[in-house]
Formats: C-alpha cells, sequence, structure tokens
C-alpha cells in the first residue's frame, strides 16, 4: 500500500484494516503521533487527511491511501507554526504526551477558522484530554496562534 | 503524604536503609570517580561530579535525579546548578540520570520521584553541585590568568578578570585536572538571578514537535512489542490457555506464560493487541469474584458505626462475600485523641453527624503503560517512564539473576504519572522484565488504556463518618471522625516506617494533623484499615485527595450551622497558623470574597496544607438543569521560595484540573469482581470546555519549602461543594459530586 505521509510517498506491508495510528508508528517510525485510549475518546492520535482532523487510533489505514497524511512531524521543518510558536510562547506543555494531538487539532482549527472563538475551540479541542490539565494555557495558545497566523 | 514530608523525614532517612539495603545518601555530592557512567557516556571534559557536566563546546549538560512527568523538573533543577554555576542558561542541556545510587533522594536514601519532593530535597544537593563545579572553572581560569581566584568573577559561563575573559568551554580541559572542593559558598539570596524568575520550560521545543521521547516511543531493530491478558479479577489465575488462535495472527511471534498472566508478543502492537484478544483462556477467578461496590460500602458504613439506612438500600445490595464478611473483624486504632470526646459531644450545644464517602480512582496518565526490556549475558536494560528507579532495578535483578547494579534504566519523559509509575511492586516493570525473560527477545509491554483503567493500583475508596459537637459560640468543641479504607503502605517496603501502630501515615494525614483539629479540645480520629483485593497506590495528593474534601466541607457545613461566614469561620479556627492564613487571606482578597457574585453564581472556600504546602482556592459556581459548572478558581499558594513560579502557577493550573475530574466525573465501580469502567468514555476526566479560568497567586514567602506538583488538588473538590451548597442548599458528601435529581 503507498501512502503519503508528510509530502514522501511510502510504501507499507499493513493489513487494510489496520490503524493508521500504528502504521505511522510501528511501520514508518514516526512517534510523535500518541497511543492513549484506541477508540477516538481522547485525540491523542489526530493527524490530518487532506487537512482535516482525524483519530488515527481508529482510521483504517486502507482509508488514508490516496491521501495527503500530516502528522506533527511534518506540520513545520523546524517547529516554526504558528500554533507550535504559540504552544511556546504561552509555556503550554506538561508532560506533554497529549500535546502533538493538541497541536494536531489546533492548526486544523485555525487553518479552517483564522479567528476561532471560545466557542470554537471547544468544539474543536474538548476532544483532546490532557491529564495535566494544560487546558487554560490551550485556550490562549489557540488565540494567540490566530493572531501569529494573521500577521504573517 | 505528609507523612514523606513533615513529622517524619527523619524516621523516613532512617528506615529506608530497609529498602536499599542500608545505602543513604545525604546531600553531599559524590565526586564523578566514583560515578563512572557519567564520564563513561560523554565526551564532555568536565564531570566535576553526578550532576553535570561540561563540554568544550560551552554546553553545560545537567543530570537530573529526578522523573520529568510533567511537573517541569526538567526546568527547576537545571535553574538550581546554573544558579550557583553562573552558567549560559541557553546552553543548559538536561537528561535524566541514569539509575545509580549517586541519584538517590536526598531524604528518601532511593532514587525516586514523588511526594512533591523534587525541588526542596534537591534545593542544597543541585545548588553545591553548581557551586563546586564553578569553583573549579574560576580556579582553572585563575590559573590560566595568573591571578588568585578571588580576582576572577564569573558570569553567564564566562569567567572574567580584569581585561581577560575564558568561556567555562575553554576551561573545561583545566578544571578537569584541579582537584575538587570540599565545602564551597552558596551565594546569598540576594544575589540570585534565576531562582525566583519565571523560566520558561526547556522541553517545550521536542515536546511540541513530536521529537520528545517517552517511554512509548523507544524503538530499535529486533524490539518486539508484547499485550498481556490479565485477570480480569484481581487474583485470579490462568485455569487454561489455548493460544492457537492468538499465534494465528500475522505477525504474533510468541505466546508466554508470565505470572500476572499471558503475554502475546508480535512484531508491532497492533498484531500483539489482535493475538491477545483472540487467546482463550479459563480464568480461575480467585478470591475476590464477588466483590461488589454496593456491599463494600454497607461493610464500610459498618465499620464506621453507622447503624442507620443504608445507601443504596439493602435490598438492591447483593450478599457480602466471605472475605468482606471478615472485614466487621478489623478493629479500629485511633490515629489522634485529645479530651473526651464521647463526653463532650455529649454536652454540645449543637450536634452534627455526617457520612462522606469517595470511590476507587485510576489514574489514567495519557501515556499508558509501558516498559521496554533487553536482557543480556551481564546486563539487563530497561527503557521506561518511571518514579521509582532503585525499586524498579532491585526487582528486575531479582528476576533476572543479575546484580543491581546490572541493571541499567533509561529513564525517559513520562507521559503523566500522578503517582502510578511509582508502584512500590514496579508492576508494570517487573512483568515487562518478566515478558521479555520469556519471550528470549527485546520486548517493549504496552498497557492498553483498558488495562491501565482495569488494571488496579487505584486511589483506595474511603468512607468517613463525622460526629461534631458545637458550643453556643459556633465553635467545635469536639470532633469524632473514623475513616475507612485500604492502607495503600501495608505489605510494601514502605510499611515499617510509614505505618505507626496500624496507622498507615497517607491514610488520615490532612485529617489527623489537620489546623483545625489543634482548635478543637475534645478529638478524636479513628482508623479502619480493611485488607482487600484491590491494589491501590498513591494517587496524586494522596490521602489528601479525599481528606481535604471531607474536613473543608465539614468545616463550611460548621460554618453554615453556626450563621458565620465560611472565610471568617475559617480565621477564627487558624488563628496562630499563619501560613494557612496568609493563603486564605490572599485568595479571599484576589476572589473579592463577601462581594456579589454574578446573578445564578456562588463562591465556596477551601485551605488545605498538603506537602509542605499552603494553598487556598476560591471556586466560582453555577448549576444548569443539575450540571455544576465551575467558571473561575481563584488560588493562592505558600510554597515557600518559589524556585520557578512559572511552574508553580503550571501546578496549581493542573492540580484543579486533575482534582477538578475527580470532584466532577471519575468513579471506578466494581461488579462480580470486575471493574465496571475501561475507557475515557466511561472513566470520565476533565475537559477542555469544563476548564474553569485559573488564576494563581504566589504568597511571597521564604519560610520552609514545600511542594507544588500535588498541593493544588485536595482544595478543589471542597471549594466546588461549598460552592453548591451556597448556591442551591445541597450539602453534596459524596464523590464525585452529583446533585439530586
Amino acid at each position: 500500500m503507498r501512502l503519503t505521509v508528510n509530502g514522501v510517498e511510502r510504501d507499507v506491508n499493513a493489513p487494510p484494516d489496520m490503524p493508521l495510528l500504528w502504521v505511522l508508528r510501528d511501520l514508518l517510525g514516526l512517534t510523535g503521533t500518541k497511543f492513549g485510549c484506541g477508540i477516538a475518546q481522547c485525540g491523542a492520535c489526530t493527524v490530518h487527511l487532506d487537512g482535516a482532523p482525524r483519530r488515527s487510533c481508529v482510521t483504517p489505514v486502507s482509508t488514508a491511501a490516496g491521501k495527503k497524511i500530516t502528522t506533527i512531524e511534518g506540520l513545520s521543518p523546524d517547529g516554526s507554526h504558528p500554533v507550535q510558536r504559540a504552544w511556546a510562547e504561552l509555556d503550554v506543555v506538561q508532560c506533554g504526551y497529549c500535546q502533538s494531538g493538541q497541536i494536531m487539532s489546533a492548526a486544523a482549527l485555525v487553518a479552517a477558522k483564522p479567528n476561532p472563538t471560545d466557542a470554537d475551540i471547544d468544539a474543536a479541542l474538548s476532544g483532546n484530554i490532557c491529564r495535566c490539565g494544560t487546558y487554560q494555557r490551550i485556550r490562549a495558545a489557540v488565540h494567540r496562534a490566530a493572531e501569529l497566523r494573521a500577521s504573517t | 503524604m505528609n507523612a514523606m514530608t513533615n513529622p517524619s523525614r527523619r524516621e523516613f532517612l532512617k528506615t529506608s536503609a530497609l529498602v536499599t539495603g542500608g545505602l543513604v545518601i545525604a546531600f553531599t555530592v559524590p565526586g564523578a570517580r566514583r560515578f563512572a557512567r557519567a564520564e563513561r557516556m560523554t565526551a564532555d571534559p568536565f564531570v566535576p561530579n553526578a550532576f553535570l557536566r561540561v563540554g568544550s563546546d560551552d554546553s553545560v549538560t545537567v543530570l537530573i535525579a529526578h522523573s520529568e512527568m510533567g511537573q517541569g523538573i526538567w526546568t527547576a533543577l537545571p535553574m538550581l546548578v546554573a544558579e550557583e554555576l553562573d552558567a549560559d542558561w541557553s546552553r543548559i542541556r538536561v537528561e535524566h540520570a541514569p539509575a545509580a545510587p549517586a541519584y538517590a533522594h536526598t531524604v528518601f536514601g532511593m532514587q525516586m520521584t514523588g511526594g512533591s519532593t523534587s525541588t526542596w530535597s534537591e534545593f542544597e544537593r543541585c545548588r553545591q553541585a553548581g557551586a563546586t563545579a564553578r569553583a573549579m572553572l574560576v580556579a582553572a581560569a585563575a590559573q590560566r590568568f595568573g591571578v588568585s581566584p578571588a580576582d576572577c568573577r564569573a558570569q553567564n559561563g564566562i569567567v572574567i578578570a580584569g581585561s581577560k575573559r575564558a568561556r567555562y568551554g575553554e576551561l573545561a580541559e583545566a578544571a578537569a585536572k584541579l582537584p575538587v572542593p570540599k565545602t564551597v559558598p552558596l551565594k546569598d539570596p540576594k544575589d540570585w538571578k534565576l531562582i525566583g524568575k519565571p523560566t520558561k520550560r526547556l522541553d517545550t521545543p521536542e515536546k511540541v514537535t513530536g521529537r520528545a521521547k517517552f517511554g512509548m516511543d523507544v524503538q530499535f531493530p529486533g524490539l518486539l512489542t508484547a499485550v498481556v491478558a490479565r485477570p480480569p479479577v484481581f487474583g485470579g489465575k490462568v485455569k487454561s490457555l489455548d493460544p492457537t488462535k492468538a499465534k494465528a495472527v500475522p505477525g504474533v511471534r510468541s505466546v508466554v506464560r508470565v505470572p500476572t498472566g499471558v503475554a502475546v508478543v508480535a512484531d508491532h502492537f497492533w498484531a500483539a493487541k489482535l493475538g491477545r484478544d483472540a487467546l482463550e483462556i479459563d480464568w480461575d477467578l480467585g478470591p475476590n469474584a464477588s466483590l461488589d461496590s454496593a456491599t463494600l460500602r454497607e461493610e464500610f458504613r459498618k465499620l464506621a458505626g453507622f447503624k442507620g439506612a443504608p445507601v443504596p438500600k439493602a435490598a438492591e445490595v447483593p450478599p457480602a462475600p466471605p472475605q468482606v464478611r471478615e472485614l466487621a473483624a478489623t478493629k479500629a486504632v485511633a490515629a489522634v485523641q485529645a479530651g473526651n470526646v464521647a463526653d463532650a459531644l455529649g454536652k454540645a450545644a449543637k450536634t452534627i453527624e455526617a457520612e462522606y464517602a469517595v470511590p476507587y480512582l485510576a489514574h489514567a496518565p495519557m501515556e499508558p503503560l509501558n516498559a521496554t526490556v533487553r536482557i543480556g549475558q551481564s546486563k539487563c536494560e530497561i527503557w521506561t517512564g518511571t518514579q521509582f528507579q532503585t525499586l524498579d532495578q532491585q526487582l528486575a535483578a531479582r528476576i533476572t539473576g543479575l546484580k543491581p547494579e546490572q541493571v541499567e534504566i533509561h529513564t525517559t519523559f513520562l507521559g503523566g504519572g500522578f503517582g502510578r509509575r511509582a508502584t512500590p511492586t514496579s508492576d508494570f516493570v517487573s512483568e515487562a522484565v518478566q515478558v521479555a525473560k520469556a519471550a528470549g527477545a527485546p520486548v517493549k509491554t504496552v498497557w492498553t488504556r483498558e488495562d491501565d483503567v482495569r488494571g488496579g493500583y487505584y486511589r483506595p475508596a474511603y468512607l468517613h463518618r463525622l460526629r461534631i459537637g458545637l458550643g453556643s459560640d459556633g465553635l467545635p468543641t469536639a470532633w469524632h471522625h473514623e475513616i475507612v479504607g485500604q492502607s495503600i503502605l501495608a505489605g510494601t517496603p514502605f510499611e515499617p516506617m510509614m505505618v505507626k501502630n496500624g496507622i498507615d501515615a497517607t491514610s488520615v494525614e490532612g485529617v489527623a494533623d489537620s489546623a483545625y483539629l489543634k482548635s478543637v479540645p475534645n478529638h478524636r480520629v479513628d482508623l479502619h484499615s480493611p485488607k482487600l483485593g484491590i491494589p491501590v497506590l498513591w494517587w496524586r495528593s494522596v490521602g489528601h485527595s479525599h481528606n481535604a474534601f471531607v474536613m473543608e466541607s465539614a468545616i463550611d457545613e460548621l460554618a453554615q450551622t453556626a450563621g458565620k461566614d465560611p472565610v471568617e469561620y475559617r480565621r477564627a479556627l487558624l488563628k496562630g497558623h499563619s501560613r494557612h492564613l496568609a493563603a486564605l487571606n490572599l485568595a479571599a482578597e484576589k476572589a473579592k470574597w463577601g462581594t456579589p457574585v454574578a446573578q445564578g453564581r456562588a463562591r465556596g472556600v477551601a485551605v488545605h496544607e498538603s506537602f509542605g504546602s499552603y494553598v487556598a482556592q476560591v471556586a466560582e459556581v453555577s448549576v444548569e438543569k443539575g450540571v455544576i459548572r465551575v467558571h473561575r478558581v481563584v488560588c493562592a499558594i505558600d510554597c515557600g521560595i518559589a524556585v520557578n513560579p512559572e511552574t508553580v502557577r503550571a501546578q496549581m493550573e493542573s492540580g484543579v484540573a486533575f482534582g477538578l475530574g475527580a470532584a466532577l466525573h471519575s468513579k471506578l465501580s466494581f461488579k462480580d469482581g470486575q471493574v465496571q469502567q475501561s475507557n475515557f468514555h466511561d472513566y470520565q476526566v476533565l475537559r477542555l470546555n469544563e476548564m474553569p479560568v485559573v488564576e494563581v497567586h504566589i504568597v511571597a514567602s521564604t519560610d520552609k519549602m514545600g511542594g507544588v506538583g500535588e498541593p493544588g488538588v485536595p482544595p478543589i473538590a471542597p471549594a466546588v461543594a461549598n460552592a453548591v451548597a451556597q448556591l442551591t442548599g445541597h450539602r453534596l458528601r459524596e464523590l464525585p459530586l452529583r446533585l439530586p435529581a
């Protein structure tokens, strides 16, 4: 099966129903995308398929073939995506495990809604659990990312 | 774990020898030669001690003896080293230290992270490590410049004498040849440049790009992945096993028996999980097969002496299994007593009786448990996010037949810990060693979320019975407090030091040593510690997680009964407790306590000391269609010197979120011996849309340092419950908080 991951075509030998998450992590070595629940309840595994956020833990790899797959590793070459810059500016992370998923959800949000309201942020990010409780900073950082995005 | 931080530090030090085989390291800084690994691992020329290395490229690598699990120790400990080293902060790199005696906790005598102790326990050692290195670099510079060390000064990674300058990297080789000074003076606090300054986290760049390596992310050629089938009931055993279908799953390499169950070893996680699900196992469920939450609740009530109507009604409660019936035989032990409670209750102007209850809770860190193990002829390597390196090392040695020093532990970032990665049995690490041993290959053993939620090591359920008598002035004259719940420490290596006369200090912390009780002339705290087959463990803030809820709710209830303002009432009882008062007054002031609140909302307050820090929170709450919503929390903390105020703020926000999830949602229950919940859909935690605005204020304080990782948790549940009582008239005495329909 041929996948396009972060702009690169990759051939993988995987059963069609294998979740994209495990193809990315265990077959392609892209460990930035995280396993948290396996049933689309926590958002740690969020990636973009053709720009839209998807829970890769419940996405059969076959449905990702032919689409552009973007993981945290491919969001920016050097951590300079406005969401990543905002995250750093506001010192959001704690343990960091959920943050790849948070950032991917946030990046999809600001791409779709350049000026997200608090209600937009609630809708887009309440599916991403953070046990460290960085939510307050995540909210502020999404607003900041929108500003950074507008100014660049 | 106040017991670990307050009255019994000396006890812990004395008895921790039991755990570590006599090895107790104080905060002396061992020289590098006593610790070969720091040298072996590096090309850096200057390794003055086990805690830092200076490279010829001017980099300063700080080795931290504590595990970064979100609490910010990756930044706070390097700040301590860099402060005394006068290092260039932009050149600081950080690594987790390997497992070795040099990195034993300065108080507990074993390498571990817990009890909100990392910063205060390293405050001397890390500064000494930095100061020693600085003295040697300055001495090397003085030789090079031909001047006296007294004529040199260091700043920002450079030694300067008049017009002469040398970078640390240039001095590293010469410094390495100099003797290590025995004692070095530390800076006067007024000269601190880093300590006390809000400082951004050093681990952010790798955590926003997916580069940060957690245990789950360890990969190397030849590494296999295992998923383990464990008994559906604690204490169950495999009766018979048919691995045929599991072995037929493509990618599955082997099926092996381990003491905890059956492991399916495969090329990758997905194959291992499918294989595990395909195992056909007939389980002997063992003695806990009829464990039931409703029955347990009733038995706990009986132990506390309740005779009234049970909750729920008796008809709905299945009969108690034999093991639980034996609970009735356990005797209460008095943790603390003063005066004559029975007498004083009889004479009180008013009495209150109340029942409080909290459920079993899973820690549910975002990174499911895992450990990677490679066993060789002469060493065993372990990669994992652990809070308990020394115990892991000892247990791995026992399983592999190697010596502890032949067990190398590579501590990765922890995707959350909250106590779950500090098991006295090293459960998930030991199991992974067993799997690798049985498989005869390097294996990463991975838990699913369901395995984690159902895998035990829970915050125990507790039931409290309070009988309180009030005098005519509305202040308590008698306080009889009974606590029923499993002991966390019984049967662990910590028992000898932390269970005294049948009292597990963690079961009663925050009640037996409560500042409020000191003002009550007649008081008594009784503890029942029933032995059950449910594995229990410390859960962020340990005993305070339930005891603060009960104490701060009860105090509020008393204030209400006495017709007094809750803040004023607390002030009256906390006279002389200046740090409680400082936090309480600051939170009340910043929350504008006593001023009108928005329509449909109410404020609730709580103040609690834990882990040496004093935290007050004022929660602003509304109730819409029976749903409790917390809009804003004003939090004040006195933790003594705040090394990194930014971390203190982040940990208070974090504690509020963690505690609020438990206050509003989280609950585990048992039926037919099995845990009823399995994943985040039915074991719910706080989500972003429920996060209140948290405003943190730090009391300017130079008092004795406390911790910050846990103390933000205890006050939030009672602050919210107190606001709900104010708003609705319903005093909710059970977590998670549920308003009557």
